[in-house]
């Protein structure tokens, strides 16, 4: 991350979300959705019938556009693009990932609590020995 | 003095040492800052960590309660509640502002969540059956937002500051254990050699001066030579013998004729 890109600060930026069916629904009551001129959408509907290519299409997608701020990831869409989401290290977008409904969540799963539990217990380790 | 460590290429000389010795005290004062710095940064890096794990266990509960407002909403209002969501979609209601923060040079992103305009476009759905259920999740979803937003802001942070760290310790170290070590070494290499150039002059004079020395006793003594002859030239002269006659006076005396009495 040497040519580290800049901060953008943006007045209004969207939420844009790769979730299933029912996590959209409730976002999308909620007010995030949103649909411009040419009917692109800011959030994807992940069911059994999409495959991982359109996942990882959208996901380079919302996270090249410069309107969205954050991306919501669904923890089981996100370990089917796992290398991805992984490799994936700007600030902007953020990327977050959500518990979905049908499947349970799992800290030690998520690419960026996985990193803060090791510094913890590194740390921890390390405040021990002092 | 070559084989010790590395030092840099300069010539040793006195304007050479001052500069050395200048370009010391910047590394030292620009290292103390930096750790300053890193440590600055490890702070608030230490408290983002905390929060972020708490945040992250209050996603989940949120996310669960939220999700279940939903399938409230879902049982009251009908199953397709959702393809009237999905279809009335059209512009976003609730948006994001970005801006920074800076924490001792590092600029943070930080996230907040606004509403913008009236979430008019759902506010008629579920009017046949469920109105009350289906607003009630949208406030649960909304709730559900907020906590994300601020993880999201939070996490971005993480990242960013986690860069930052591994920056600056990066640079603590080049400083303490490459480019201070160099210039030190450098300093002592120049202060040596200064040193042998002084005992070498010094060296040099004592040598001029003994030699010098040795000269002006050897001119005296033969001045002092000369000085005693003269004056045993002088004392025969007065007597009316020249000191070389006298001499002489000897020398003629054995070819004389013997003298009878």
């Amino acid at each position: 991350m040497a040519n580290k890109a800049p901060i953008r600060t943006n007045d209004s930026a969207l939420i844009a979300m790769i979730a299933d069916e029912d996590t959209v629904v409730g976002l999308l009551l909620a007010g995030v959705g949103n649909v411009d001129l040419r009917r692109k959408t800011n959030y994807l509907i992940v069911d059994s019938k999409t495959t991982v290519k359109q996942v990882e299409d959208t996901f380079k997608e919302f996270t090249t556009r410069e309107d969205i701020a954050i991306v919501l990831i669904s923890q089981y869409v996100a370990n089917m693009i796992r290398f991805l989401v992984d490799s994936y290290n700007n600030p902007i977008p953020a990327i977050l990932e959500i518990p979905s409904k049908d499947h349970p969540y799992d800290p030690s799963q998520d690419s960026v609590l996985s990193r803060v539990k090791y510094l913890f217990s590194a740390e921890s380790v390390a405040s021990d020995r002092r | 003095m070559a084989g010790q460590g590395q030092r840099l290429t300069v010539v040793p000389t006195v304007t050479m040492l001052a500069v050395m010795k200048a370009r010391l005290v910047g590394a030292t004062r620009g290292h103390a800052l930096l750790k300053k710095k890193s440590d600055a940064l490890t702070v608030q890096f230490r408290a983002i960590l905390k929060n972020i794990v708490s945040t992250k266990e209050a996603m989940g509960d949120i996310m669960k309660n939220s999700s279940f407002a939903l399938t409230e909403a879902k049982y009251v209002a009908g199953e397709n509640i959702k393809h009237v969501v999905l279809e009335s979609v059209q512009t976003a209601s609730v948006k994001v502002r970005s801006r920074q923060d800076n924490v001792a040079g590092v600029k943070l992103p930080k996230f907040e969540y606004f509403s913008e305009g009236d979430t008019k476009s759902n506010d008629l759905t579920g009017l046949a059956r469920g109105g009350q259920q289906v607003q009630k999740c949208r406030v649960a979803y909304v709730k559900a937002i907020e906590v994300l937003v601020e993880l999201a802001s939070l996490q971005t942070s993480f990242l960013t500051l986690d860069e930052a760290i591994k920056t600056t310790n990066r640079r603590v170290n080049a400083l303490e254990n490459v480019v201070k070590p160099r210039i030190e070494n450098t300093i002592t290499y120049i202060k040596g050699e200064l040193d042998e150039l002084e005992r070498e002059d010094f060296f040099r004079l004592k040598k001029i001066q003994g030699y010098k020395k040795r000269e002006i006793e050897r001119q005296r003594a033969s001045a002092i030579g000369f000085a005693e002859d003269q004056i045993a030239e002088k004392l025969s002269l007065s007597k009316g013998i020249s000191m070389a006659s006298a001499q002489n006076m000897l020398a003629a005396g054995a070819k004389d004729e013997d003298i009878i009495f």
